[in-house]
């Protein structure tokens, strides 16, 4: 159970710190002030909660390394995010989509979570959940925004959509990890999850005149094993540039 | 003493050496916080509880957002006071549970937030107030409740920045979380 559960903190911890680490990636980019400090936020948001998790983590691996060595000296194959966020940002379509695609689904998890028969697992989702509740109401409007916008931004929702979302197959299937987790009252039910995900997909999308692609059912790929599309690796080699270049670098 | 004792007006009084806690929140109620100078740690109810530990003053903080950048300046503001005041090597521990609410934030907070220029929470955090449509949110220069969203995130992850529709003033408001 010990060895599910580290798995699973670091899956929390990854997505949520990738996802980060992408919002970032607009700083001094975004269409308008107001929309770079809400990106900013929303990504700090993120990497807050990734330590809150990775930090669980690093004390149940108990190997002597701490949350910061979690995030920044691990290789590729040992990130275990999902593979939705770390697809590049694209345009403001593309990224609103991302981040929509996942609030949606880190809302449903966050529910869950906060119901944890472990209640440390319990109070860092309750805390999180408070802030995705923020983040999800603001990407759904985005997207509502765009979607029945004008024609330009209709049109670039609909070429975002088919760019990620065969990366939402993670989001509605389980594997046995979670399942057993679920079944220790750990976590919540991963079904249920994908159902609500999809219930709230269908509606923005709806109401953001979009229409709605088929289920994603497969992929070849799987974040959770630690198999990444080539992003990752371009996406890492940044951000642990300099705790590697420089281990003992403090400021 | 037990976490939500010291919500109210007798903070410290049922603990074992009044005189000192007493002191010590004294000294917390003058620690400001980094990003809005002129509310305190306690005012925000940062501070959650504070007792005696083998010796020790031992201090409990929840922190605002997961990835509030100012917590590590808030402890170490928090531990710097507290030694400067003679208590010596305050222990500190960050409690996620329960999540911090701006219920918390004492009515002196808030009037100095609105004297500040930053509009204070507007009503309870509840699910509802989280979920459902904006707040009525009034402006912290003229009072006129006439104002409208600009952004759901203004300049840290606490606020949203409106707009006077009366004045023309942007300004922040600490919204419910
Ligand atoms: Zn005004």
């Amino acid at each position: 159970m010990n060895n599910d559960l580290i798995q699973y903190l670091l899956r929390l911890g990854d997505s949520a710190l990738i996802q980060g680490q992408r919002l970032c990636e607009w700083c001094g980019h975004a269409p308008a002030l107001e929309e770079e400090l809400a990106l900013m936020n929303v990504g700090l948001d993120l990497v807050g909660q990734a330590r809150n998790w990775l930090e669980y983590a690093a004390e149940l691996i108990n190997d002597g390394r701490d949350a910061d060595h979690l995030a920044f000296r691990r290789d590729e194959r040992s990130y275990r995010n999902l593979l939705l966020v770390e697809q590049p940002n694209g345009d403001f379509a593309v990224t609103m989509t991302k981040q929509f695609l996942y609030d949606a689904w880190h809302f449903q998890v966050l529910h869950g979570l906060s119901q944890s028969s472990d209640e440390r697992i319990a109070g860092i989702a309750a805390k999180g959940l408070k802030e995705v509740t923020y983040h999800l109401r603001r990407s759904s409007e985005w997207i509502e925004r765009l979607g029945d916008g004008t024609e330009e931004s209709h049109q670039r929702m609909l070429a975002a959509i088919p760019q990620v979302w065969r990366f939402t197959v993670e989001l509605v299937n389980s594997d046995e990890v979670e399942q057993r987790l679920h079944q220790a009252g750990i976590i919540g039910n991963p079904a249920e999850v994908a159902v609500a995900w999809q219930s709230k997909v269908a509606d923005i999308f709806a109401s953001a005149t979009l229409p709605v692609p088929a289920p994603a059912s497969h992929f070849y790929l799987s974040g959770r094993q630690g198999l990444h599309s080539e992003h990752l690796g371009l996406l890492l080699a940044e951000m642990q540039y300099l705790p590697r270049a420089y281990p003992d670098a403090t400021w | 003493m037990r976490p939500g004792e010291l919500i109210g007006s007798d903070r410290g009084a049922r603990a074992a050496q009044p005189g000192d806690l007493r002191q010590a929140w004294a000294v917390l109620e003058q620690v400001m916080d980094p990003e809005v100078p002129v509310v305190s740690v306690v005012d925000l109810g940062i501070v959650r509880d504070l007792d005696w530990q083998a010796g020790h003053l031992h201090v409990v903080v929840t922190p605002t957002y997961s990835g509030c950048p100012a917590t590590e300046v808030i402890e170490d503001d928090i531990r710097q006071a507290l030694e400067q005041a003679g208590f010596a090597a305050p222990k500190l521990e960050r409690k996620l549970t329960p999540a911090w609410t701006t219920d918390w934030i004492t009515d002196s907070g808030r009037e100095r937030l609105r004297a500040y220029g930053i509009a204070p929470p507007e009503g309870s955090s509840s699910k509802r107030s989280l979920l459902g449509e904006s707040p009525l949110v009034c402006c912290p220069q003229c009072g006129s409740a006439h104002t409208e969203l600009l952004s759901q995130f203004g300049s840290t992850a606490c606020k949203a920045l409106y707009r006077c529709c009366d004045c023309r003033e942007p300004f922040d408001y600490f919204k419910c979380i």
